[in-house]
């Protein structure tokens, strides 16, 4: 490669850098949201270098389902320190209390759609007006279409007719009172492009990404992890498997996957030779309906 | 391993959506179980085969009206080059669409159906990347297994499509008769058509030169953000964070801060908190000068011995991408990269006929997809340069600042 041509890695975080900054400087009371995943993990590395020697200048918002998993939280809170963060964080369970909301039920009841609801409330008691978020276009096909500056009404509902054209590299992020917007700098990267980044930078990860051995049930084709948030029956038979984590999510949407990659290049390794997407293997919820993606973002998720 | 970004201009009955279909497909960028939910939607069509163009398929709205209705992005990646398709859908609202995907775009697909030939939406489109000045263009000409594979039919077409590109100054054309159905020319070559000499689809991809599509000559740099931590031991720090528009900046560069137009020299250069010997176009940087001079979000640093233009008062090509009218006098925000100011459009000079290039006199307000010569004053000085020139720092766009929508597309001349 030429001397002054950057690799695509390079070409990307110049990219998300840039969107940082524009945040930064184009809104007023900002927040990263932080849920303890690999993509949101990615974000925080990017703020750390879009600010250096200066400190990421806003918040880690966490909106708590209490369905995480123990070591995510744990991540969270060495990272906040670490990179000298105000960490916030807000419970859905306070939420569901206060509103009167109604727990979802079944096997693996799960708090995801519920999400919103505190994320919504958490926008309106810090006055945020942009959140940044680790969405990726390659996910899924509603987050294909979503620009980078996403804005959201004052419920925080995307209407995907509304879009504003997103030209070049500027982005336009003004708004109305009571709008918010959704920032997504890594829209362009891929799950691969993370991973990558993720062994370039040497960054940590919450152990669960790695292979450890866990209780698990086998539900349609699916491991999920024995906790006290899902109900197991009778039919089913809890095992001890070798698994690792590609997502972290909540413990009852989100499978594990057989694996014995204990080491980052092991895992990059794996996902490269992968035949399955990132969401196929590890989503339970976006399984429900083709257009299950689309129809939460309309109703402001993230 | 290097990025390209790319468009692809057509409609679905230019076999788009089957295009990038078989693109992913065939570069096994699609997963089992996409796969799995595409064998199911096509089932439900009971068609047989599975049917590629689904895989572009978007949001339930738009199924629902059998229409595409946003720029879609899709990646893939081979082993020699990162891939991102800007899929911009060819219907009425075109230019709005074409512009947003192509605005990145540093190679554009023109698809045309062999059976055909050039009709008006391929000028339509071709006139969009002559404006944009997209560096390299590729004219799929599809659905070859309709015209048997004919040679006579391709060179027909190709020497079609060279007025056009002769007309429009298209520079970097390449001509790839292929069947995306069939997958002739798009990953593998076609035995079907043994006496096409040139690459297939995919392979051009991965081959074509990028390295000078970025300008490494004309240094342009603008302030995004001012980094002061203030803390005890950064007390003193004041660092300009942004991104190198175009060019190359060495730690010792005589440089001139604009609209101030005051000269100083660089005293260090940062990258993610790093201190590097030079910074170059599209890095994130942070720049130190070695003077103390009031500079905020938006000024310019550049090299004293190459200036960009500054000024107030603006001939520009605007494409008009709002809902609501533009009329001369009405007031706008104007925004170049990071740096904002209000702007009147003064005076509209002449409608560019986006079939024909042709200059039509203006009788009526402009209205959505229409492209204009305009003139523009604004309120506080910009440092620009011509689109043609160097058009990471020739472009802004209009912001209605009622609604806050972005209503333009404005190309500096």
């Amino acid at each position: 490669m030429h001397a002054h041509q950057l690799d695509y890695l390079q070409q990307l975080e110049a990219e998300s850098i840039h969107i940082f900054r524009e945040v930064a400087a184009q809104f007023e009371r900002p927040a990263l949201l932080f849920s303890g995943g690999k993509d949101s993990i990615t974000l925080v590395q990017l703020a750390k270098k879009a600010f250096a020697p200066g400190k990421i200048p806003f918040p880690l918002v966490h909106i708590d389902t209490g369905h995480n998993f123990p070591e995510a939280l744990a991540y969270r809170d060495w990272l906040a320190n670490e990179v000298g963060a105000t960490l916030i964080v807000r419970k859905v369970e306070d939420t569901i209390k206060q509103r009167n909301l109604t727990e979802p039920k079944g096997k693996f009841a799960s708090r995801n759609w519920l999400q919103t609801y505190t994320l919504l409330d958490t926008i309106e008691e810090f006055k945020l007006d942009a959140c940044i978020g680790g969405a990726r276009r390659d996910e899924e096909k509603a987050r294909a279409k979503e620009r980078i500056f996403s804005v959201r009404d004052d419920f925080g509902q995307w209407d995907p007719k509304l879009q504003r054209p997103e030209l070049w590299n500027i982005y336009n992020g003004r708004i109305h009172k009571g709008e918010n917007v959704r920032v997504f700098p890594i829209s362009n990267w891929t799950e691969l492009d993370v991973w990558n980044y993720i062994k370039t930078e040497e960054i940590s990860l919450p152990s669960i990404y790695f292979s450890h051995n866990r209780e698990v049930i086998e539900h349609e084709g699916q491991l999920i992890a024995v906790s006290p948030f899902i109900t197991i029956d009778e039919n089913d038979t809890v095992l001890t498997k070798r698994v690792r984590y590609r997502t972290v999510g909540d413990m009852t949407c989100t499978a594990a996957v057989e694996s014995t990659a204990a080491t980052l290049d092991e895992v990059v390794n794996e996902i490269k030779a992968t035949r399955i997407s990132e969401r196929g293997e590890t989503r339970i919820d976006d399984k429900v309906t083709e257009a299950a993606m689309e129809d939460r973002k309309k109703n402001g998720y993230f | 391993m290097d990025l390209l970004r790319f468009i692809t201009a057509g409609s679905v009955d230019d076999g788009k959506s089957t295009l990038i279909g078989r693109l992913l497909y065939d570069s096994k960028s699609i997963l089992a179980d996409q796969l799995e939910a595409l064998e199911k939607s096509t089932k439900n069509k009971e068609n047989g085969e599975i049917d590629l163009a689904l895989l572009t398929d978007g949001l339930r709205s738009e199924r629902e009206q059998g229409i595409t209705i946003d720029v879609a992005y899709r990646y893939f990646t081979t082993p020699k080059r990162k891939f991102i398709i800007a899929d911009a859908p060819g219907h009425v609202q075109y230019t709005r669409n074409m512009i947003t995907g192509a605005s990145n775009a540093s190679l554009i697909i023109v698809l045309i159906d062999a059976r055909q030939g050039v009709v008006e939406q391929t000028r339509r489109h071709s006139i969009i990347a002559s404006l944009l000045q997209i560096p390299h263009v590729v004219v799929a000409i599809n659905k070859m297994d309709l015209v048997d594979f004919s040679q006579d039919i391709y060179n027909n077409i190709v020497i079609e499509y060279s007025k056009v590109a002769a007309q429009l100054g298209l520079k970097d054309v390449t001509y790839i008769p292929m069947s995306a159905l069939q997958g002739d020319n798009i990953v593998e070559k076609s035995v079907a058509m043994p006496w096409y000499e040139g690459k297939a689809l995919l392979n051009f991809l991965e081959e074509v030169e990028l390295a000078n599509d970025i300008n490494l000559t004309d240094a342009r740099f603008q302030v995004q953000y001012v980094i002061r931590p203030q803390t005890e031991n950064l007390h003193d720090y004041r660092g300009y964070a942004g991104k190198i528009i175009s060019g190359i900046y060495k730690k010792g560069d005589i440089v001139t801060v604009l609209p101030q137009q005051i000269e100083t020299t660089i005293s260090k250069l940062e990258i993610a908190g790093l201190e590097v010997a030079e910074v170059f176009a599209p890095q994130s940087v942070v720049i130190h000068l070695a003077d103390d001079i009031d500079i905020s979000r938006g000024d310019s640093i550049v090299k004293s011995d190459n200036l960009p233009a500054t000024g107030n008062e603006l001939e520009v090509l605007l494409c008009w991408l709002g809902d609501k009218p533009l009329q001369p006098g009405n007031k706008y925000l104007l925004q170049h990269n990071s740096r904002s100011v209000r702007a009147v459009v003064k005076e509209i000079a002449y409608k560019l006929d986006v079939n024909t290039l042709q200059q039509q006199e203006v009788n009526e307000a402009i209205k959505l997809n229409e492209v204009v010569k305009a003139s523009i004053k604004t309120a506080a000085p910009l440092v620009f340069d011509k689109y043609d020139a160097l058009n990471v720092n020739g472009s802004a766009i209009l912001i209605d600042e009622t609604s806050n929508s972005t209503v333009a597309a404005v190309l500096f001349n």
